[in-house]
């Protein structure tokens, strides 16, 4: 049962990742990215990780896909459909990536290819918090003060005046 | 279910991205792509997770993390993006050329 959730899930985020680097429209490249997280979150759901896929949904589209949106406004990203958004390389870049998909995965398959997972439901918000709070507790501060710095940072970035 | 099904998966997404960074000229796009490459490696730690099971929730705590990190990651790169549009009027990556080296020096 979860294996076919997973199995659609996984192939509804593949066609919607595939979308999001060829299609030849700016915008619904970053609307395909929704498709592609929100059925990334639901493969974490089916491995039992429903934490995980909350935050996945909360972060990535309520927030990062918002922020992307904005910087396509920003920009004056056209509309209409661009014929020059790849590059001239991209065969070239289509061969590397088949290449390391060829390598990553004989790789995979050569490591784990006959293990099997059985999903336990311990994926609860309770779980993660306690896992957080008790043994990683030294990195999540060390993730606030990366946070404060990042937000700093962009701060900084966009106040900037041009020189001369 | 088979433990190779979400690390195919992964690798898949891992590598459409990567398809995507260098593929792809606006500036905007790349970074979408970087998002791809993230969740690819957010599955990995899932799926680890699921299969290990150490009782800790490493995995899913780690991949928390890395959301975290991403976070930061589109915040800043978007800051970048936005001063390159200022400076330049466009968001093209390949048409930034600020930091290519001549090969005689100029001077």
């Amino acid at each position: 049962m979860t294996t076919a959730l997973f199995a659609v899930a996984g192939a509804v985020a593949v066609a919607a990742a595939v979308m999001v680097v060829t299609s030849r429209r700016i915008v619904h490249a970053a609307l395909w990215l929704v498709v592609t997280l929100g059925a990334v979150a639901g493969c974490f759901g089916a491995l039992h990780a429903e934490f995980v896929a909350l935050v996945q949904i909360l972060v990535y589209v309520g927030a990062i896909v918002v922020l992307v949106l904005f910087a396509l406004m920003l920009t004056k990203a056209p509309t209409n459909p661009l014929p020059n958004l790849t590059t001239a390389r991209s065969p070239f870049a289509a061969a590397v990536a088949v290449v390391l998909a060829l390598l990553l995965g004989s790789g995979v398959v050569f490591a784990f290819g006959n293990q099997k997972i059985q999903p336990v439901p311990a994926g609860s918000a309770e779980t993660i918090g306690t896992s957080i709070f008790k043994t990683w507790v030294l990195p999540f501060e060390i993730l606030s003060v990366l946070l404060l710095a990042a937000l700093i940072g962009a701060i900084a970035l966009s106040q900037r005046k041009k020189e001369d | 279910m088979p433990l190779v099904l979400p690390l195919l998966l992964a690798v898949v997404l891992f590598c459409l991205g990567v398809y995507g960074v260098l593929a792809r000229r606006n500036a905007v796009t790349i970074l979408m792509s970087l998002e791809l490459m993230l969740n690819a490696v957010n599955l990995n730690l899932v799926a680890f997770d699921a299969w290990h099971l150490d009782g800790l929730a490493t995995g899913q705590t780690l991949a928390v993390f890395v959301i975290t990190l991403a976070a930061a990651e589109i915040g800043l790169g978007l800051a970048i993006v936005l001063l390159l549009f200022r400076g330049h009027g466009h968001v093209d990556a390949d048409a930034a050329r600020d930091l290519v080296e001549h090969e005689e020096s100029p001077t």
